[in-house]
């Protein structure tokens, strides 16, 4: 066996060579026969009355095949949200529809009311811009607090407020926390906003849909991180098409970060479109309409209160948070501020009394879901900034006070006062690791050095834990999931002994044809070079549910265990009849069948082609054919969590934020491939940096989207992070899947923010500023020099 | 966008207020101005072409007036649509003050935008409308002042781009070609 085929080795990524090759083959690299191209009219007002389309000039423009506008969707169901959310009196949340194209009302710039189809991309575009729509525009509902409190201004005229869900965890807490807070001897508060975010994958949206008028068949080639999942929304919710009639295809995506989880009016828009005029119909996105279309990320107000003794011993947490949920409901909007969010508001710590409320609440946005992290970095920002106050309050350092508060290995498993039981942990040792790898003892003469240049220098630490592994189908359904979050996998063993594995998790950069085939190749003991992954395929992978919530390899990865684990109960069956013994006696070790207590032996290849040549098979005893599935459902979330340190310059005469060295110690339980956990660290850091430094998305008062193109939103680029120190040598192994291990995919993201602010306000603060305790993100030059200088 | 501006002008209200009035004067003052028509009862309709940092658009608008004050003061209500570049709208109150002789303008202008102009133009907006206020009321208090309420050519209710270019000096075209928004408020 090779040695880069066994679990926690770092083998190369098999994927880059047809990324960097060009020989991807993304959705819009998929030309059909007689294709069409579809564009969309998209409202420039954030809010407005649709009095009249008028399509005449759009249909009798050159190489238009159809015009679609709401009224065509009526009768279709509405895009449903996956989460019901209950509010603190019990009742349930509001779901206004959510149609295909707006109808009646536009509710938020970029909502779009008319589609084109035409021969070429070009005349669909030119007819969409000659449709002539009277839209009377209303007073755009922007402001979070605002919205909640006004219900003459609403966003969705069938609901009474623009309050969707007024959500407490947990309630019964509720009177103990306020109790604590009142009597407790020290309280520090911290207001803050969590910054919106657009997702910004590489590759925009594309969707194409086809229909086969002879078998009524369609397909929808998709950017989806779950085409199982698109494929339930589309037919069972929104286009009442049987499941069996429509398959759906994601090929390579170009990152999603949480936005292409989500089924958009636009896949149902070409099916529809397709059918109609009998061709395939091809939709892609420009970077502008992904700004505007694309579910944003989090969007919270927060107010945080933390109750301590004067030791810093924490004694009880309690927040009230508004999140923008924007114009309508996403799938998973209502999931991502509450349960993915509240629920980790302990954090890493023995904090007796918590207590969360949130309010959705709706805006003329364009709609707020999951984003890399999805409620966790939420939650982890305002523990970890208010933690960092009440330690400068104190007087106590922000490592000790944290570690002072760790819930400690003994306890596990540990049940919070928000309703986890995390099942394993070791936080001390993980802050041990970091303090090592970050050389915290040389920070002095850094800070002299910095000095020297006349820069000043923070340094910010913080923790984090998350759920990942999402998630238990039995938990989420009694937490108000309309979904199961299990995934599943079949393992195909050919005649000739090479391995297709067939896996619900869907991979746009996480490495899963590289990672997967080491899992089958360590339980096989064959080389991996002969196991294929196949995924994105709903005619050809069994039904998972994609790839979101770094669940892929706990759950996932579980299901391929549990489908290998059957392939060899079946492969000792056929190897004792092949060595005239029971199945019992038989071993399996590195690829090889033997009869215990006997040289007799088969080689895995030999079962393998004997399984697909069943001349003497006993068919009462053995099937033919070697080819087994699995269904995993994880028994709980996992909890990787960690610790981050950040090292920042601050320039005095221009706010300038610099990011000098970041150091992650993680713990993600076992590791299958080393380097791709890495990838993943470095990449949801420098996501974190852009969030904290220069990512913001702007609405105007009326609605508008400033920040919508490069020009005015700010991606993080190479030459603004720094080299990533990573470290994952203190794990504890996850403690129920097979695998050990707990999700990497949005620790970086999650654990980033809090360090690199911490740091600045530590710069500030040692530079004299004592006032200045908190900056909202992104802390760009001109807020920093503004605190600096105003302070 | 909001912006507060003062402009002596040496000539007597009335004059100044039968300029703001005359659909060829604003065609001739607002800045990429390629027809306006109408009058003050029904309003105006205009089309004006305008480049917005990356964006450039024809938009058609219309102007009310209203709050109207005769001879004092008025204010300006209007909305442009730009096709897929977006629209723009806003309102100015005018005030006109006789002093020395001639006549204060005042005005007080709120502008907004949205589609594209607002997503890839918001940088800039604020200086760009600016600049057209600047123009706008520079040329008209150049044509007020040059006396040609009197000698401009009878009013046309129905004036076009090219009757309007075809008068303009080269540097007044170049100009024209570069503006736009404001206008279309003034207009």
């Amino acid at each position: 066996m090779p040695k880069d085929s066994v679990i926690g080795t770092s083998t190369k990524r098999r994927e880059d060579k047809r990324f960097i090759t060009g020989r991807g083959q993304y959705t819009d690299d998929i030309v059909l026969k007689d294709q069409t191209y579809a564009a969309f009219a998209r409202s420039d007002v954030a809010h407005g009355k649709i009095v009249s389309i008028d399509t005449s000039a759009a249909e009798a423009m050159p190489g238009v095949l159809a015009v679609f506008t709401g009224e065509d969707f009526a009768e279709v169901g509405g895009n449903p949200a996956g989460w019901l959310i209950h509010s603190r009196d019990g009742t349930p949340m509001t779901e206004p529809k959510r149609p295909v194209l707006a109808h009646g009302k536009v509710r938020h710039v970029g909502d779009a009311y008319a589609a084109v189809i035409a021969e070429t991309a070009e005349q669909a575009r030119d007819a969409a811009e000659a449709i002539d729509a009277t839209i009377e525009e209303l007073p755009a509902i922007v402001d979070l607090r605002q919205a909640a409190s006004d219900t003459s201004n609403r966003v969705h005229d069938e609901v009474a407020s623009n309050v969707c869900f007024d959500w407490g965890w947990i309630e019964d807490n509720r009177a103990a926390v306020d109790e604590a807070i009142k009597g407790a001897p020290h309280v520090t508060t911290l207001e803050l906003r969590n910054n919106r975010l657009s997702p910004n994958p590489i590759e925009p949206r594309c969707s194409i849909g086809d229909f086969n008028p002879g078998t009524e068949d369609y397909t929808l080639y998709t950017t989806s991180q779950n085409p199982h999942l698109t494929r339930l929304l589309v037919c069972a919710f929104v286009m009442g098409i049987p499941e069996n009639k429509l398959r759906v295809v994601a090929p390579d995506v170009g990152g999603g970060f949480g936005s292409k989880i989500y089924h958009y009016g636009e896949e149902a828009l070409v099916l529809a479109a397709a059918k109609r005029i009998g061709r395939p119909v091809k939709w892609t996105c420009s970077r502008s309409e992904a700004f505007l279309t694309d579910a944003h990320g989090r969007d919270h107000v927060t107010k945080i209160e933390l109750a301590t003794d004067f030791d810093g011993n924490f004694i009880a947490v309690r927040t009230e948070t508004f999140a923008n949920l924007g114009a309508y409901l996403s799938n998973f909007a209502t999931a991502t501020p509450t349960f993915l969010h509240g629920t980790l508001m302990a954090g890493n710590y023995t904090v007796p009394n918590v207590y969360v409320n949130v309010k959705g609440v709706f805006t003329n946005t364009v709609p707020v879901d999951a984003y890399r992290g999805a409620g966790r970095p939420e939650a982890t920002f305002s523990l970890e900034r208010v933690i960092d106050k009440c330690a400068r309050e104190l007087g106590i350092d922000p490592i000790e006070i944290r570690r002072k508060n760790y819930i400690k290995p003994h306890q596990f498993p540990y049940t919070t006062p928000v309703a986890l039981e995390y099942d394993t942990g070791d936080y001390d040792a993980v802050m041990d690791r970091l303090e090592a790898i970050a050389d915290l003892s040389g920070f002095e003469r850094r800070l002299n050095d910095s000095a020297s240049r006349g820069k000043l220098r923070g340094l910010g630490i913080s923790s984090y834990i998350e759920a990942c592994g999402i998630a238990p189908s039995n938990l989420v359904g009694a937490l108000g999931g309309r979904v199961g979050l299990y995934d599943a996998a079949t393992v195909r063993v050919n005649a000739t002994g090479t391995i297709s594995v067939m896996v619900g998790a869907h991979s746009h950069g996480q490495s899963h044809e590289t990672t997967f085939p080491q899992i089958v190749a360590d339980r096989l003991g064959i080389d991996e070079s002969k196991i294929e992954i196949v995924h994105g395929d709903t005619a050809k992978i069994p039904f998972g549910m994609g790839t979101y919530g770094s669940r892929s390899l706990a759950v996932c990865g579980s299901a391929v265990v549990r489908a290998t684990e059957k392939i060899i109960a079946k492969a000792k069956l056929i190897a004792g009849h092949m060595m005239e013994a029971g199945d019992a006696e038989v071993d399996f070790e590195d690829g090889v069948f033997s009869v215990r207590g006997t040289n007799k032996n088969v080689p895995f290849g030999d079962v393998a082609l004997k399984a697909y040549i069943p001349h003497d098979f006993p068919l009462d005893r053995i099937e033919p054919g070697l080819e087994e599935t699995a269904f995993y459902d994880p028994a709980n979330f996992t909890y990787p969590s960690g610790c981050y340190a950040c090292e920042v310059e601050v320039d005095p005469g221009t706010g300038k934020v610099e990011v000098m060295s970041f150091a992650a110690a993680d713990d993600f339980g076992n590791v299958i491939n080393p380097m791709v956990v890495e990838g993943q660290v470095h990449g949801g850091i420098a996501q974190g940096i852009g969030q904290a430094l220069m990512e913001n998305a702007v609405y105007d008062e009326n609605g508008q989207l400033l920040s919508a193109s490069y020009m005015d939103y700010t991606m993080p680029r190479a030459y603004d992070v720094p080299m990533f120190k990573v470290d994952h040598s203190a794990n504890t192994p996850c403690t129920h899947n097979p695998l050990g291990v707990k999700g990497c995919g949005e620790a970086g993201a999650i654990g980033s923010p809090p360090a690199l602010v911490n740091a600045v306000i530590d710069a500030l603060q040692r530079a004299g500023r004592s006032s200045v305790t908190h900056i909202d993100m992104p802390l760009t030059p001109s807020r920093v020099w503004d605190a600096i200088h105003n302070s | 966008m909001k912006l507060s501006e003062e402009r002596q002008i040496a000539a007597p209200p009335e004059k100044v207020w039968e300029a703001l009035l005359d659909p060829d004067i604003l065609r001739q003052c607002v800045p990429g101005c390629e027809s306006m028509t109408g009058n003050p009862s029904e309003g105006f309709e205009a089309v004006v072409t305008q480049k917005v940092g990356p964006v450039k658009a024809t938009f058609k608008g219309q102007v009310k007036l209203q709050d109207i004050v005769e001879g004092q003061s008025l204010k300006l209500v209007g909305e442009g649509k730009g096709g897929a570049a977006g629209f723009a709208k806003g309102g100015a109150t005018v005030r006109l003050e006789p002093q020395d002789g001639g006549t204060r303008l005042i005005y007080d202008a709120e502008a907004s935008v949205g589609g594209k102009l607002a997503q890839l133009g918001s940088r800039i907006i604020d200086s760009f409308t600016k600049r057209l206020a600047d123009q706008f009321f520079q040329r008209f208090q150049e044509t007020v002042e040059a006396g040609q309420v009197a000698s401009a050519a009878p009013v046309e209710a129905s004036s076009t781009a090219t009757a309007a270019t075809a008068n303009a000096t080269p540097a007044e075209q170049e100009t024209a070609k570069k503006k736009g928004l404001l206008g279309r408020i003034f207009g």
